[in-house]
Order: structure tokens, then C-alpha cells, then sequence
């Protein structure tokens, strides 16, 4: 029931299957693959739309074809991958998975965790109400409208601006769909600016900032829902609310990176991001195992999935090879409006540049994100906007980077210029 | 002999279970999609030792005696139990004269091992207790069960010993029709019987009061819960109760048989007996009184809510035995400890049934019932040999529970099987855990289209009107 592989990675979307072929083309030949769907591509096979691959490849592409790309360039690598396969824990780099052919036990060397991240429901957000059928997350609205070609609704309301709600307004509208109302509990988006532009504002469907729903009625079906406006500790304020009638509401209320699998095996997890602490070469607590994508963070596109699972995947390899950063580690943290940076460490006897990846509390104007080194400013980066929906990124020269190395501590910070 | 049940929760299905027996024909009428849809699914889930109950009463009487009933029963149908026991828990020096008092009513009920623990030994044990807390009473017999799990496992014994489960019956007049008391439904269908069991839970009171002279009048008294995800499963191991108030029990802080908190019930009389609806206020009260008994509780941790409607009889007891008008026997009234008493209740019904209409013994009566494979529960041999029979078994579904294909396509088979989402929940647990069927609904619907032989669209949640899509895309 055991066997060793050199590197098994868990996931097949687009963080996986970037990882495989750059580990690969870092020397490493013995791989292994592991995705739970029947398919390769992981959640970009229902995202139809376009606007993928700007960074990467140029040119704008869909999910599938984002995803086409990295499974053309897995397949001509002869990489092996095992869909239909589910991992249900790991210890000590032994990874146990299960698919239709039976319970196997594989022995890695290293394993990249790049299993993605899952949809905040309902429940986590405590709205009242009944619970008739008509509630969904709006990602399984998407899986049914667009891989089952199942329609959810005819007329509806979406709470939360996150990309995948206002992606499925569009959707739904194409669809026929009256789309009555996007409502977002905060003042601002936790969406792309170019989807609210190219998702609501072109097909007139209004954006209630500052609102949110705090009642489902409804026997059998979602009948309406209340809708009501928030003060500015985000708690309903009496007297405003509006019942709007539908047949649907769709959660676009967060994400979260899916760290079961990560549990099982120890891994530490940061409370901010719910993705595993990493150092710069996006290994974990536990020796040998890494995590890229979303599993780490939510990330806002796709292309910056695929470079940092790259560099996982050369990381990896690398470990294999028996090239370990060692466990001395410069911590970095963040602060001053930065929620948080990934890596939050640095290997102190690594080389080459350092890029860091974040995300900011609350919109800004005219800010600078800096990194400071024992109290010294270091690297920074001005920016004229920056907001919660946008990642950021602040990437070191070699130089700033050994800076970095030798400091005692470091920090990530935002100011206003 | 013909019996009709109306009603498939809890007590019916019981009941039903226990008059198969003997040589009757049961029928049991379900105005629902599956059994265990009213209160039955959505309540605490605990086997209450039985302090609580006014002694000489029949909640004391069965409550007592449904409990020790568990062991065994759990064993034969094959569902979750647990005797984890339960904490009254005091906040005062004041109310601890009242732990005395719970105590010795305890005693008189016939409960047993009933002790007071101060509140230094009940931290001992339970660590994330307030520190508030002074005493407690500790009664180790209390136990924690899957309502509907039970529910779901009397209901495919009794079927599988020849009881028959009709649901979307909705019974909405009884009539005489010479010899035959005749229950009608709302389709239009017909059930003639020599009687009528009355387990119809909140409206218990309207199946009787169509013929009885002896109105009964039962309030649907609402309960709102949350759930918490399983990491937060250790922040209590027994069942945590504060002291009870005139409404009944109180929140308490509950662990589930799937290693999942419970908080809740609130309680508030409601005039719609259908409405389930949690409400902001409900649970707001219900969080903010348990985190009185664990402080730490984090609301980012609640992964679903849920209310449930408690039939009380006006009477404040259990209304059991023959109802005023003639063929009918009702079994109504049912709420806490209903489900603890269920065994006891169902039994003693069965008993006097049997006795009156002079039934003889059924030599076919199979006890046992054989439990569906819970893949999460197995060992990896265990896995192992289940895949290697049928493949099903290695296809997950349900990444956050762990449930398989071949699990789901048994609980559509089995006797009384699922036929909507709502159904393959509360059997394989499919959908429950921390996504919310976020992941699996779409697989799950293909699934039950296939095995059911209709559209994927036609798939519902809980029965007609509640499909889960309105239409195929064009």
C-alpha cells in the first residue's frame, strides 16, 4: 500500500500544476500529482469568463484556457497525475490518499500543498432566517450554471462584492436572470474595481455599499430577503430595511484557504491569512512541506498563483536535492494598515531576491509600502491607491534582500506620502 | 388489524418499530418528503438523566426508563450514542440550594450516581468553564444521540420488519366510515384503520381534535441553535446545562455524536407551527448565554444554525394513551426529555395497544438493524476492503465529512431511503460540515438524479418546491 515518491503535490489546479512542471524543470523527475476532481484545473474549469493570464502570458484567456496551458505543459513533461484521488492526511510526509482504485499511503520526500480554498457559507456569517432552497455560495451557483449547465434562479440577490459574486451577476444576467442588487456589508469592494465596472456598473445592476441582508423569508423557496443599511460598527441600523423579493440569494462573502489536509500534518497557520506561516522558499513548520496559492492566501488573480507555486515547486525540488534553508529565520511582520505579508519569515542563509505578497486593511490613497530593517527603511514602493480586493506586491533587489537576511527583524509597513 | 401513524418523527417511527412486533399492519402517513423533518432533526440531542421531570409524572416515568434503554437500543439499530454526562451548572452561592433540590428529585425519579461538584472539580473536568461557575450537579448517565440518526434507524427497522412509510401525506381530516376510522390526505388519498396512532408532534393536537370531544391544545415553543465546527469540539466533552427556568431547560452547551458544539435552545412560545426560521435575537440570546457557561466560545467558529419547534401540551406532561374519541391513540405533547423517552414511550404503547386489540406475538421480528459503513469512522484497512468491494466507496464527495459515492447510493437504497439533499444529510452527514454542501451539492444532486431515475433539476432540498435549480440553461 506504501510507495515513495520524491514529491507529491496535492492539488491540480492552477498552484499544482504550476508547481509539477517548475519542479520539474528544476532537475526533479520522480512527481507525483494528486486532484480529487475527475478533471484537471481545479476551479478555473468553471470560470468561463475572460480577463485570465494578462500577466503570464499576455493576453487575455479563460479559466480553462489558463488552465489548458499548465496541464499542456505538465502533459509534455509525462508528470504523473491521479485525478479522482482525495488526500485524506498526512504525517510525516507520508500522504494517504483515496480514489475509486483503493486507500494508498505515499511516502515523499517532500510534498507542496496547493489545495486551494473553499467558499465561507451561510452559516458563518449568522444571517437569520428560513432555510429553504434559493440560498447558495455563489462558486456553487457557478459550478451549476456553468459545468451542469443547471440554472439556479431567475431573480436575485448577492450579498458580498468579492470577484466571484460580482463574476456571477454578470453571469446570471446573460442567463436571464434579473440581478435585483449586489449588497456589500462594507463602505468599499472586496472585488476587483475592473469587475465592478465590467460586472455590475455595464448591465446597471446597483451596488449597495454599507447594506447587508438580515433576513431569508421564504417556505419551500427563498420568497425575499431583508436588506437593511449598516452603521459604522457594521450592526443593521432599525428603520432601514428593505424587503426585496427574489427567488435566489448568492454568498459572495470570502474565502478561506482549505487547510485540513495542512491540520492532519501540523503545519502552523497564521490566524490572519488561514494559510500556513512560510519562509521565502514557501516551506512551512514542517520540513518538507510547502504550500503555494491559495491554500497560502487568497489571492486576486490567477497569474500570481502560478509564480509563486513555480517558485514552490523550485524550492521543493531543491530541498530534495538536499538544499535546505535551515531553520534560522529572520521573522517579518507586518503593520501599520498591511493586514498581512507572505512569506512572514526569511531563511537567513538563502540567496537570491525576495518578493513579498500582501494585502491592506482598508483603502488608502497615496501611500507607500516599505520594508524596514532593524528600524531602517530598506525597500518601499508608492502606490496612488491600494485597496483589500487588490494584492499587493514588493519585490527586493538582491542587495535589499541580503539586507534583509542580516537583519535581526523586519517589518512591512504602510504609511501615507 | 390495520394501524395508521400519522406523524414520522421520533415517536412514530418508534412506535411504528415497536408494533411490528406483534401481527399488525402499520402504516405510518408523513405530510413531509422523509421521517425525522419536525422536531426530530433540530433539538439537543441529549438522553437526559432525568432530574428535570416533576416526580409521578410520565415525563419523569419515561425519561427514566428511555434512558437506561439507550445501551442496549443503540447497540440493536445500530445509531451514535454516547453517555457523556451533564453538568447543572450554578453561577452563585445563592442558587446552589437549588442543585439540592435537583438533586433529590433525582433521587426520586430514579436516577442514579447523581452528585454536586464544586466548582473547581467541574473545571478539572472541563476546562473552558467560567470561572463563574460556583457548583454543579454531575449526572453521569446523561447521554448525547443523533436525533435523526435514531430517528432514521427505528424508521428502516420498522420497515424492514414490514411497516410501510408513506410520506407527502399530509393528513388533513379523519372521518368514521362504518367500521374504519379513515385518515384522508390532502391528495385526496385514503388510509381506513382499525386506529389511528397520533404522533403528529405540534399539530398533535389538531389530528386529535377533529373527533375528540377533549380539545388538546399544543404551542409550538421555538428553540434556536448554533453549530460550531469540530475544532471548536473541545470546549466541552459533557453536556453543560445552566440552571433550568420556567420555559424548560435553558442553553446549554452541547457536544454533538460527530464531535461538533451545539448551543441552544432558546425558548419563545410561536403561533405558525411550520415556521423554522432562526431569528437575529434568537441567536444573539443563544450565544450570548452559553459563552455565560464557556466564555471563550468564538463566534467565528459557528458553522450553521438551525431552530426547532418543541410541541408543549398545555398540560406541562406527556398525553398518552386512548384519546377521547373512539380508534384513536395519541402520543402527544412530546417535548424534552421526548427524545430520551422515546423508547420507553414507544414500548409501553405498543404494550397497551397489543393488549386491547388482543394481538399475537410476530415470531418474524428482526431486532437488529444493520448500520450504513461511515467511511469516516473506519480504519484505513477497514477503507481498504470496503473499495475493494466497491469502488464507490474510494470516491469522496464530501471533502469536509469524508463522506463517499458509495455511502450516498446506500442511503438512497436503503429502506426508507433518501430522496433529497435534506435526506442525504442527515444520513451520511454529506453537506454538514464547514462548507455547507458548498463543494458537494452539485455532486450530490447528480447522484440522486441517477439512482432516482429523474432530472437533475427536479431535485429538491425537502420535497416539492424546494428544488434546488429552477431549470436547465438554454
Amino acid at each position: 500500500m506504501t510507495e515513495k515518491k520524491n514529491l507529491v503535490i496535492i492539488g491540480g489546479g492552477p498552484a499544482g500544476l504550476a508547481a509539477a512542471k517548475a519542479a520539474y524543470d528544476a532537475g526533479e523527475r520522480d512527481i507525483l500529482v494528486l486532484e480529487r476532481e475527475e478533471r484537471l484545473g481545479g476551479i478555473l474549469n468553471q470560470c468561463i469568463h475572460n480577463g485570465f493570464g494578462l500577466h503570464t502570458f499576455k493576453e487575455e484567456l479563460t479559466g480553462p484556457e489558463y488552465a489548458a496551458r499548465y496541464e499542456r505543459e505538465v502533459a509534455a513533461r509525462g508528470i504523473e497525475c491521479k485525478t479522482g484521488t482525495t488526500v485524506l492526511s498526512i504525517k510525516d510526509r507520508q500522504v494517504t490518499a483515496v480514489g475509486a482504485e483503493g486507500l494508498k499511503v505515499y511516502d515523499a520526500k517532500a510534498v507542496i500543498l496547493a489545495c486551494g480554498c473553499r467558499e465561507r457559507p451561510r452559516g458563518a456569517i449568522n444571517i437569520a432566517g428560513c432555510r429553504a432552497a434559493g440560498v447558495f455560495s455563489a462558486g456553487t451557483a457557478q459550478k451549476l450554471i456553468n459545468i451542469d449547465g443547471l440554472m439556479p434562479g431567475r431573480e436575485v440577490v448577492i450579498l458580498g462584492s468579492g470577484d466571484i459574486g460580482l463574476i456571477m451577476a454578470r453571469r446570471m444576467t446573460f442567463q436571464g436572470a434579473k440581478v435585483k442588487a449586489v449588497v456589500e456589508l462594507m463602505p468599499y469592494s472586496s472585488g476587483l474595481n475592473r469587475n465592478i465596472v465590467q460586472c455590475l456598473d455595464d448591465f446597471g445592476i446597483p451596488l449597495k455599499f454599507s447594506h447587508t441582508v438580515v433576513g431569508i423569508k421564504g417556505k419551500k423557496r427563498v420568497s425575499s430577503v431583508i436588506v437593511a443599511a449598516v452603521d459604522k460598527d457594521l450592526r443593521p441600523v432599525a428603520g432601514t430595511e428593505e424587503e426585496i423579493p427574489c427567488d435566489t440569494l448568492l454568498l459572495s462573502v470570502g474565502l478561506l484557504p482549505e487547510n485540513e489536509v495542512a491540520k492532519t500534518a501540523g503545519v502552523e497557520l497564521s490566524p490572519v491569512t488561514s494559510g500556513a506561516v512560510v519562509d521565502d522558499g514557501l516551506m512551512t513548520s514542517c520540513d518538507g512541506v510547502f504550500a503555494c496559492g491559495n491554500v497560502l492566501h487568497v489571492h486576486d488573480l490567477v497569474d500570481f498563483v502560478s509564480e509563486e507555486s513555480e517558485r514552490a515547486g523550485a524550492s521543493a525540488a531543491a530541498y530534495i536535492r538536499g538544499k535546505s534553508g535551515g531553520s534560522d529565520h529572520v521573522t517579518v511582520s507586518a503593520s501599520g494598515g498591511v493586514r498581512y505579508a507572505v512569506p512572514q519569515k526569511v531563511n537567513r542563509r538563502g540567496d537570491g531576491p525576495i518578493g513579498f505578497k500582501m494585502r491592506v486593511g482598508r483603502p488608502a490613497k497615496d501611500v507607500k509600502i516599505s520594508l524596514f530593517c532593524d528600524g531602517r527603511e530598506v525597500a518601499f514602493r508608492k502606490k496612488r491607491i491600494v485597496t483589500p480586493g487588490e494584492m499587493e506586491t514588493l519585490s527586493l533587489t538582491a542587495e535589499q534582500s541580503d539586507v534583509l537576511r542580516g537583519a535581526h527583524e523586519a517589518e512591512i509597513r504602510l504609511t501615507e506620502v | 388489524m390495520r394501524i395508521v401513524i400519522i406523524g414520522a418523527g421520533v415517536i412514530g417511527c418508534a412506535v411504528a418499530r415497536e408494533l411490528r412486533r406483534y401481527n399488525a399492519d402499520v402504516t405510518v402517513l408523513e405530510k413531509e418528503n422523509d421521517v425525522a423533518c419536525g422536531t426530530s432533526k433540530a433539538n439537543s440531542g441529549v438522553v437526559h438523566a432525568g432530574f428535570d421531570a416533576v416526580p409521578g409524572t410520565l415525563k419523569a416515568r419515561y425519561n427514566v426508563l428511555g434512558n437506561a434503554a439507550f445501551d442496549r437500543l443503540s447497540a440493536e439499530l445500530g445509531f451514535s450514542f454516547k453517555r457523556n454526562g451533564a453538568y447543572v451548572l450554578c453561577f452563585s452561592k445563592e442558587d446552589e440550594p437549588v442543585l439540592g433540590k435537583l438533586l433529590e428529585q433525582g433521587i426520586k425519579n430514579g436516577v442514579k450516581q447523581l452528585e454536586i461538584h464544586t466548582g473547581e472539580q467541574i473545571r478539572k473536568k472541563e476546562k473552558y468553564v467560567s470561572e463563574e461557575v460556583t457548583a454543579g450537579l454531575w449526572a453521569p448517565s446523561s447521554g448525547i444521540v443523533s436525533p435523526y440518526g435514531m430517528t432514521i434507524a427505528y424508521a428502516e427497522n420498522a420497515a424492514v420488519n414490514g411497516a410501510e412509510f408513506k410520506t407527502g401525506k399530509r393528513v388533513d381530516d379523519i372521518f368514521y366510515d362504518g367500521k374504519k376510522i379513515v385518515a384522508k390526505c390532502s391528495d385526496g388519498s385514503v388510509y381506513p384503520a382499525d386506529l389511528i396512532v397520533n404522533c403528529a408532534g405540534v399539530h398533535g393536537d389538531d389530528v386529535n381534535n377533529i373527533l375528540c370531544e377533549d380539545k388538546l391544545k399544543i404551542t409550538a415553543r421555538k428553540g434556536e441553535y448554533m453549530l460550531l465546527d469540530k475544532t471548536a469540539g473541545g470546549y466541552a466533552h459533557s453536556t453543560l446545562f445552566q440552571l433550568p427556568t420556567k420555559m424548560g431547560k435553558g442553553i446549554l452547551v452541547v457536544p454533538t455524536v460527530s464531535g461538533n458544539i451545539m448551543l441552544g435552545p432558546t425558548a419563545a412560545d410561536v403561533d405558525d407551527k411550520d415556521c423554522a426560521d432562526t431569528t437575529f435575537e434568537g441567536l444573539e440570546e443563544a450565544f450570548s448565554k452559553a459563552r455565560r457557561t464557556v466564555p471563550s466560545l468564538d463566534k467565528r467558529a459557528v458553522i450553521t444554525q438551525f431552530t426547532g419547534l418543541r410541541a408543549h401540551s398545555e398540560t406541562g406532561d406527556f398525553e398518552i394513551g386512548f384519546a377521547t374519541c373512539r380508534q384513536m391513540y395519541n402520543i402527544v405533547g412530546i417535548e424534552s426529555p421526548g427524545l430520551t423517552a422515546a423508547p420507553a414511550i414507544a414500548t409501553a404503547a405498543a404494550e397497551e395497544i397489543a393488549a386491547a386489540f388482543g394481538l399475537e406475538r410476530n415470531e418474524n421480528f428482526v431486532a437488529q438493524r444493520k448500520a450504513p459503513p461511515s467511511f469516516a469512522k473506519m480504519t484505513d484497512e477497514q477503507r481498504a476492503e470496503l473499495i475493494a468491494k466497491d469502488p464507490l466507496y474510494g470516491k469522496i464527495v464530501c471533502r469536509c465529512e469524508n463522506v463517499t459515492e458509495g455511502e450516498i447510493v446506500d442511503a438512497i437504497r436503503r429502506p426508507v431511503g433518501a430522496k433529497d439533499l435534506d435526506g442525504i444529510k442527515r444520513r451520511t452527514r454529506a453537506g454538514m460540515g464547514r462548507c455547507q454542501g458548498g463543494f458537494c451539492t452539485p455532486r450530490v444532486m447528480e447522484i440522486l438524479a441517477r439512482e432516482l431515475g429523474c432530472d437533475v433539476a427536479e431535485v429538491t432540498k425537502n420535497g416539492k418546491g424546494s428544488e434546488i435549480v429552477v431549470g436547465r440553461i438554454e
